[in-house]
This record gives C-alpha cells, sequence and structure tokens, in this order.
C-alpha cells in the first residue's frame, strides 16, 4: 500500500502533538533548566553549567558512584527478567490450547495480572512472600530455607524477579500468541508431510512468524523493566540497604525525597537519553524487518491485483452500506 | 499434547495463587490472619469489604480512579483516532521522526515526570484535580493509542476510502459513519489498554493528588495504623481494584490476542 | 509410487451422521491407477477438498477405506503416507534458502548430505531453479515460491503422489498457462500419480487423463475430458463443463422422437422404457446447434448474437425457452426469425439429472 503525500494530515496529527508535547517537552525544559542550575533554597537559583552532569558520569564522585551502580543493578535486572520471561513467555503461547471455551479462559486468567494496579502487584506480594502470614514465605521457611526478603539481599532479589515474571511474563506470552494464530493451517500440514518434527516446526515455522511480536515484546519488557518504580517500591522500598535501588527508586527519592532537584533533574535527562537511544535502535530494527516482511508480498501482489477481487474488508464495507 | 496441557496448567496456577491468597486473606479477620496460615477462612467475614463500602473515604478512591481513568480514556482515543488515520494514510513532513517521537514517550520513565508534572499541575491550577492525573496519562496512552489505532487502520484497503469518496461522503461523515465501524474492535483494543496503563499506573496518578482526586492505590497505604496493619482491608481493597480490570477483560477477551500484538500481526 | 484405492470412502464432519445430507462426501468406490494425472473438479462445497484432506491423511473418514497399492493408510498419519501437496497459497520456509527448502524433507528424513545436494540439484534442475537455489525463498515471485513447494514434493524419490490444492490461485493470469504445462510435462517425465483439485474447469480438462466431476458431496461423473464433453453423465456436468454450458430443455419423449415446447425433435437413439413421472429433459451442447436460416428447422426467435473472438453465439429462443447456438461463419443473418439444425447423435436425454443411455439404431437389442 503506497500512502500518498499529503501535508494537510498534519492538520489531523495536531491535536495529539500539541497534548503531548504539553505533556512531555514542557516538563522536559523546566528539568533541562534544573539541571543546570544550583539552589541554596528559597527559590534562588544560579548557573552551574554542566556541573552535575559531570559529577553524574564521573564513578569516582559519590553522586556517580550512586547512579552507576543503580544502572547495572538495573540493567541486570532487566537481563534477568528478559532471559526469564521470553523463553516461558514462548513456552507458554506454544502450550495454549487451540480452540474452544479453554482459549477464553486461559486469555483472561493470563490478562488478569496485567491490570491490576501496580502498587497493589507489590501488595500482593508483600503479603504472598512474608514468612508470617503469607503462603510462599511460609512454605520456604518450612522447608528449612531461611527467607526474608526485607533482611537478605538474595531473597529481595529473587522475590522482586518472580514478582515481576508473575506481572509480566503474560504480556510476552499473549504476544507470542498472537503471532502464532496468524500462522495459516497450510504452513502445519507442509512441514507435516516434509516430515518436519517440533523442533524445525518451531525453528522454521513458528519461530520466523514469530519474530516481529517478539521484537515488541522484548521491546516493551525492556523499557518497562528499566523504569519499574512501584512493584519494588512497595514491596522492599529499594532496600535491603540499596540491594533493590532500581534507577526510578533513586530518582524519586533524589528529587521528591531529598529535593536535590538539580542532581535529580541531571540524571532525569541522561536516564532519558538512554531509553530515548534503546528505543530509537529497536524502532530501526523494526521498521526494517516490517519493510522486509512487507516487500515479500508486495511481489505476489499482482496475481491479486489482476484477479480485481475486493478484499474481503472491502465487501463487509459494501454490504453495511447497502443493508 | 501432555505436556502442553501441563505447562499451561502449572502456569494459570503460578498465577492464580497470589491472587486466591488475597482473596483468601480478605474473607479473614485480622485475628485470624495474625495467629496462623489457615487456607480457607474459618470465619468468613465481609466486614473488610462493608468497612470500604461505607467509608466515603474508602470508596471515594475508587470514584477518583474511574474519574481519571475515564477522562484519560475518552481524551486518548479522541485525540489518536485522527493522527493514527493521518499516519496510516498519508506521507507528510516529518511523519516517520514524529512517529518516532511520540513512541518515545511511551518508553519514558513516569520517574522523570514526577517532579516536573508536578510543577507543571500546581502553576495551571489543576493539582489535585482528576484532570491533572488524566492528562498526565495523555504522555504515555495517546502514543500508544496512536500505535494501536495505526496498526488497525492499516488493515483496512484505501480503496474503502476512495470508494466513500466517490459516493460522495465528505471526510468526518466517512470517518465517523464508514471507518470508525470497520476498526471498532481496534478502537475497543485501543481504549482497554489506555483504560489498563491508566488504571495501574501510581507514581504519577500519587505525585499530581493530595486529598480530593486521591486515587484508590494510594488510600491503601493507609491501613498502616497505630493498632499495625490492617491486613484484612489492605486485602479487601486490593481484591476490589482487580475487579474492574477483570470486568474489562472479560469483555474484550476475544480480542486480547490481537490487540496485545497491537493489531499489527 | 502407488495405485489409489478408495473403498467406500465416505465422510460427515459431524458426530453421526444418519441422513445422507449429514455427509460432507457421500460413498465413493475408485480406483486411482498409479501415474494418472487425475483432477477434481466442482464448484466450492463440493466435497473435493474433503476428499483431498482424507488422502493426504488431515483428515480420517467416517467409513470406508483408503489403499495405497495394498497398504491400508486409513489411519496413518500424512507423515507416514509419502504424499506430497502443493498448497492454494505458496508455503515456503521463508528463513531459508531455496536450496535449503528443497533439502528440508530429505534432511527431515535423515538422508546422508551427498545424497541430498545431488537430488537437490537434480529437481532444481527440472523445475528451472538452479538460478535462484541460493536466494532466500521469501523474496521470491508467487510462482516461484509454488514450484519450489512442488520441488519439495518431487525431491522424495519414494512420494506415492502428488496433491494439488487449487495450487494456482495466486498465480498470474499469464504465468498459470507456463506452470501448468511445466505440471503436465514433469508428468510425462515422472510417472507421478498427480491429483489436482480445482473448480476451473480449463484448469481441469488441460491437466488431466482423467478428471472427477463432484456436485454436492458425490462423484457425478469420473471420465477423460472427452468424455466429459461429448456424454455428460449428469445435466450438472453438462453446465459445469463447457462454457457456455449444456443446453437444458424440459422435454417429453416418445419413442426416437422427443418433443419440446410442442416441436418434434428426431433422436439418435430409442428410449422405449423411460420412467414414469420423472423429469426428462433433453440436452445438447451448443457446438452441436447449428443456426440456420428460417424455414430450414426448428423456428426459433433470435435474441443476440455474442462475438466471443473464435466463434459466434446466438442466444435463441424456442417457444419461449432459451437456448444458444453455434453460428457459422460467414452465415448472414437477418430480421429476428431463424431456424436450428441439432445433431441427433449428439442429443442426450436426462431422467432427473442423470443420463439415460437409450438405445442405439434398430432399438431391438440390448
Amino acid at each position: 500500500m503506497t500512502k500518498t503525500v499529503n501535508q494537510k494530515a498534519w492538520l489531523l496529527v495536531l491535536p495529539v502533538f500539541l497534548v503531548v508535547a504539553f505533556s512531555a517537552v514542557l516538563p522536559l525544559m523546566t528539568v533541562v533548566n534544573y539541571s543546570m542550575q544550583d539552589t541554596f533554597g528559597n527559590n534562588q537559583f544560579f548557573w552551574n553549567g554542566i556541573g552535575w552532569f559531570q559529577e553524574l558520569l564521573d564513578p569516582a564522585s559519590q553522586f556517580g558512584e550512586r547512579f552507576f551502580d543503580a544502572l547495572w543493578r538495573n540493567l541486570l535486572f532487566s537481563a534477568v527478567i528478559l532471559a526469564i520471561e521470553v523463553p516461558l513467555g514462548i513456552a507458554v503461547a506454544l502450550a495454549m490450547p487451540r480452540e474452544g471455551r479453554a482459549v477464553a479462559f486461559c486469555l483472561v486468567v493470563m490478562a488478569l495480572p496485567l491490570l491490576i494496579p501496580w502498587n497493589v502487584v507489590g501488595t500482593i506480594w508483600q503479603v504472598f512472600a512474608r514468612g508470617d502470614i503469607g503462603l510462599l514465605g511460609y512454605l520456604i521457611n518450612r522447608l528449612g530455607i531461611d527467607y526474608n526478603y526485607a533482611g537478605s539481599a538474595l531473597a529481595a532479589w529473587s522475590t522482586i524477579v518472580v514478582m515481576d515474571v508473575w506481572h509480566w511474563t503474560s504480556l510476552v506470552a499473549l504476544l507470542c500468541y498472537a503471532g502464532l494464530k496468524s500462522i495459516p493451517d497450510a504452513y502445519y500440514q507442509a512441514a507435516r508431510i516434509d516430515g518436519a518434527g517440533a523442533l524445525a516446526v518451531f525453528r522454521t515455522i513458528q519461530l520466523p512468524k514469530m519474530r516481529r511480536v517478539l521484537l515488541i515484546a522484548v521491546l516493551l519488557r525492556f523499557m518497562d523493566s528499566f523504569m519499574i518504580y512501584t512493584e519494588p517500591f512497595v514491596l522492599t522500598g529499594g532496600g535491603p540497604g540499596n540491594a533493590t535501588t532500581f534507577l526510578s527508586i533513586d530518582l524519586v527519592k533524589l528529587a521528591l525525597g531529598q529535593f536535590d532537584l538539580g542532581r535529580a533533574a541531571a540524571m532525569s535527562l541522561v536516564y532519558n537519553l538512554i531509553i530515548l537511544a534503546t528505543c530509537w535502535v529497536f524502532y530501526t530494527v523494526m521498521t526494517n524487518v516490517d519493510a522486509g516482511s512487507r516487500a515479500a508480498p508486495a511481489q505476489s501482489d499482482p496475481a491479486d491485483a489482476a484477479g480485481s477481487s475486493l478484499p474481503p474488508a472491502a465487501t463487509v464495507a459494501l454490504d453495511r452500506r447497502a443493508a | 499434547m501432555r505436556g502442553r496441557n501441563v505447562v499451561m496448567t502449572l502456569y494459570l496456577l503460578f498465577l492464580m495463587l497470589p491472587i486466591y491468597w488475597l482473596v483468601n486473606m480478605s474473607l479473614k479477620t485480622n485475628q485470624e490472619i495474625t495467629t496462623g496460615l489457615t487456607l480457607w477462612p474459618r470465619d468468613i467475614t465481609f466486614a473488610n469489604y462493608v468497612r470500604i463500602f461505607t467509608d466515603p473515604s474508602w470508596y471515594g478512591g475508587y470514584l477518583n480512579s474511574l474519574t481519571y481513568v475515564g477522562i484519560n480514556t475518552v481524551l486518548s482515543i479522541g485525540l489518536a483516532l485522527p493522527a493514527a488515520y493521518a499516519f496510516s494514510r498519508y506521507r507528510f513532513i516529518g511523519d516517520k521522526h514524529l512517529f518516532f517521537w511520540l513512541l518515545s514517550n511511551r518508553m519514558a520513565p513516569p520517574a522523570v515526570f514526577a517532579l516536573p508534572f508536578f510543577n507543571l499541575y500546581s502553576a495551571v491550577g489543576l493539582f489535585d484535580t482528576p484532570w491533572s492525573v488524566a492528562l498526565a496519562h495523555c504522555l504515555f496512552n495517546v502514543p500508544l493509542a496512536v500505535w494501536i489505532l495505526e496498526g488497525f487502520m492499516s488493515g483496512v484497503p484505501r480503496e474503502i476510502d476512495e470508494t466513500a469518496a466517490i459516493d460522495g461522503y465528505g471526510f468526518p461523515r466517512f470517518f465517523v459513519r464508514i471507518f470508525m465501524p470497520l476498526i471498532a474492535s481496534g478502537i475497543g483494543v485501543a481504549a482497554f489498554f489506555c483504560f489498563m496503563f491508566s488504571w495501574v499506573e501510581l507514581l504519577l496518578a500519587r505525585t499530581l493528588t493530595s486529598v480530593n482526586a486521591k486515587p484508590i492505590a494510594a488510600t491503601m497505604t493507609r491501613t498502616v495504623s497505630a493498632a499495625g496493619m490492617d491486613w484484612g482491608l489492605l486485602a479487601a481493597a486490593g481484591v476490589l481494584t482487580i475487579v474492574p480490570g477483570a470486568l474489562v477483560i472479560w469483555f474484550v477477551r476475544n480480542y486480547i490476542a490481537k490487540g496485545f500484538a497491537l493489531g499489527r500481526v | 509410487m502407488a495405485r489409489i484405492t478408495l473403498d467406500h470412502l465416505a465422510h460427515a464432519y459431524g458426530p453421526h451422521p444418519k441422513e445422507p445430507q449429514d455427509y460432507a462426501l457421500k460413498e465413493i468406490d475408485h480406483v486411482w491407477r498409479q501415474g494418472g494425472a487425475y483432477a477434481l473438479l466442482g464448484p466450492s462445497g463440493c466435497g473435493k477438498s474433503t476428499l483431498l484432506n482424507i488422502i493426504s491423511g488431515l483428515v480420517v473418514p467416517t467409513r470406508g477405506r483408503i489403499l495405497f497399492d495394498d497398504r491400508d493408510v486409513t489411519t496413518l498419519p500424512t507423515e507416514a503416507r509419502n504424499i506430497a501437496q502443493v498448497f492454494q497459497f505458496p508455503v515456503v520456509y521463508d528463513t531459508m534458502t531455496v536450496r535449503e527448502n528443497l533439502a528440508f524433507p530429505l534432511r527431515n528424513r535423515r538422508v546422508p548430505a551427498p545424497a541430498v545436494r545431488a537430488r537437490v540439484e537434480e529437481i532444481a534442475g527440472l523445475l528451472d531453479l538452479r538460478g535462484v537455489l541460493d536466494r532466500k525463498a521469501s523474496n521470491l515471485t508467487a510462482d516461484m515460491k509454488q514450484t519450489i513447494s512442488l520441488g519439495r514434493g518431487l525431491v522424495r524419490p519414494d512420494v506415492a503422489a502428488i496433491l494439488f490444492d487449487e495450487p494456482l490461485t495466486v498465480i498470474d493470469p499469464h504465468l498459470k498457462w507456463q506452470l501448468r504445462s511445466m505440471l503436465k510435462e514433469l508428468h510425462r517425465k515422472l510417472d507421478l500419480t498427480m491429483i489436482y483439485v480445482t473448480h476451473d474447469q480449463t484448469e481441469a480438462l488441460t491437466f488431466a487423463d482423467t478428471v472427477v466431476v463432484m456436485h454436492d458431496g458425490a462423484v457425478v461423473q469420473t471420465g477423460t475430458p472427452d468424455e466429459l464433453f461429448e456424454r455428460p453423465a449428469h445435466t450438472f456436468v453438462g453446465h459445469f463443463i463447457g462454457s457456455p454450458g449444456m443446453n437444458l430443455l424440459p422435454a417429453r419423449v416418445e419413442g426416437r422422437t422427443a418433443y419440446v415446447e410442442g416441436h418434434a425433435i428426431p433422436l439418435a437413439r430409442g428410449y422405449p422404457d423411460l420412467p414414469e413421472g420423472r423429469r426428462i429433459e433433453l440436452g445438447v451442447r451448443p457446438e452441436y446447434v447449428h443456426l440456420a436460416p428460417r424455414g430450414l428447422g426448428l423456428p426459433v426467435r433470435l435474441r443476440r448474437i455474442d462475438d466471443i473472438g473464435r466463434q459466434r453465439l446466438a442466444r435463441v429462443e424456442l417457444g419461449g425457452r432459451p437456448l444458444v447456438a453455434t453460428v457459422a461463419e460467414g452465415q448472414s443473418l437477418d430480421g429476428d426469425e431463424a431456424a436450428l439444425t441439432l445433431d441427433p447423435r449428439q442429443i442426450h436425454i436426462y431422467a432427473d439429472g442423470a443420463l439415460v443411455p437409450g438405445l442405439a439404431a434398430g432399438g431391438g437389442a440390448p
């Protein structure tokens, strides 16, 4: 489908542009403003240039060390949950029932954790993992393992990881399921005729068809885990010590807790830049994948065009109007 | 076949267990909760729920949350519809960059925006109203809605637009009478996602409200009192925050899969 | 390579079929010889896809057996049947090159690498794919992809039959002809049983030695393209095959004369004992009905002349019944009064849709 060039389309986009600009650009300008100034309170500010940035990006300084600690911690967390959630999500998607009422049931249960407010997710696991009144914590302790997410860094980390897996794996699974559903039956039949085993079917048919949705899944999961705040904040408050202080938690502490506006603003900008850059990489890869998979059918298009039959959706529309 | 069922069953169990525990707790008295583990309430009580439904500061939280979620959903979809149409049908100067910029806002960390938003909405006098939260959530919901709707709209052949134009439909009438019914499922999916992300977000919602528009999720922190945690009440409040989501899922269950792929499978 | 025997085969998708209309495929009993080129022809919903799926093993029939040579394969899964299939939409493995696509069925069956390489080269030569062997399969045109999926079937030396499920649906019209002649060529070279499912009579009649026409879940006629044309066993075959289809007129038959709207038409065969109370129709193809000047045959009213390139067709009315006739080259027409001459040997009589054989000249001996 070739799009026509039409500059008036800007008029349609303008409202969105204005609202998002109001919500994104204006606040960011405040942040940029703060990031270059220092204050002694009483709303008196003075120019600090790139001082905060220098401090932030210098691992030797106290502030820089704190920032890089949180950054590595957060990257590690993102890597861990991607390594668990992506394969698990694919496995769950492959395990989805093919048809019937079971599909609707599985979909509803799987989507449920996604619609629970994030602090309630934190609360649910806070309660569930407690040694005294929570089922999980109680059972683990009964197994003879000393487990207390408020006391040990390892326990806190594991709890947050399991919580995130519980919260978000369904997103990956649902995306993959959507990708799998779009594979025509003929592919599976052809593979059976060609004598392909389950593994070969997965590698040659299912995985390639899931590539696009998997990219979206990885993008969303990386971004959301990279800015995770509410759930670990409710569960551990960033502790014990700083063991689970991820970037957002650190930033909120700095900005709203200590009102250290200059440092917080500098950190915000660097944080945002990292996200923007990652997002751009994904977006480029994604549009390339899109272009690749759209170019292929385009070549076989003349056949359809020659058949001059309207696609199903078009006929639907005409029926609608006739009615 | 057997293996698939085992994987699915285990996964669903894993998802249900924590929720089961929350419901279980919400039906117990605090005394039963703290004196020992019971797999179901010995002495079933609805007192926690009764308290939430009778105390305005509790149920007010729900109303506040639903108000800003509702405003945000309507606002996001209304703004995103024409924009998504433009992106799916036309090329114009800066379209790709604009699209990327919009998307990048979906990915922006709320923590970065908490403080500037606080300043901004205080300055324009919207602080502690549902409007501030609804507008703030537009930051990530509008781009998301544009993205989803664009995916669905690209699936509608252009011939429809042309046929309608030949039949003498003006653009607004065409858009509302013909085009929107065609992508009804897409609008449903986009609304679902706006609802979802606005409903689950707390950091901004809490920062931008104090008393009058306080969301339920923030109200829940009140369960800590001098007498210690009121676990039963906390659990009941938690269960009640799950209910709207569950209802919404039930309505869109047939579109969930395609919806989560954002209409572009 | 195999003979395919359909032994009292019938299939219903519902659980407890009772009435004949519960069956998507009504009982069929047939032997397809090894090396034949068959076409399953019929409109959509006639049961041809069900039959194909039974042969390929995707559907287990409700009743009856299916044998490849003497082996009962009724309940065997697809992968155990040695069949290959080309689908309506080209199925290629997108991430692989053409070479890997062709090698895929052999690799899955653990054929040694050198043998795979040789066989792939051989088949690629046969299908004219040598030039694209190392290209990604996903970037090729639809007809190339269809050729590749055919190649994946041919590459296995043990293949019993190749099934084609409307394989030309997405192919450019000008390439359809090319692909079809390639199939014909392959069939001659390779001595393979081929079964071609289609709703397009041109494809069926040009491809197959034997065409199986299906209608409403049942086989109405099996025969060579000539037989289908000259002696349609059922009025359905008569009007489904040929363009335009057979003229069918309600008639009354007495001995060797048929009466249509009061006009007597002489017949070449006698029909002494036509069953009582059935719907009797006279069928004759437009090719054997010729327009003649007024007074030299059955009087008709001329409605329209269609020039379809190679020939001209006259739309006429015989006592109110519409009819199509051939107009001879150079024949001039004046006014709307004309006459028809019919070739008596090409007139068939149908009772309730089924062909009544009739008795040859003399009318006595059976």
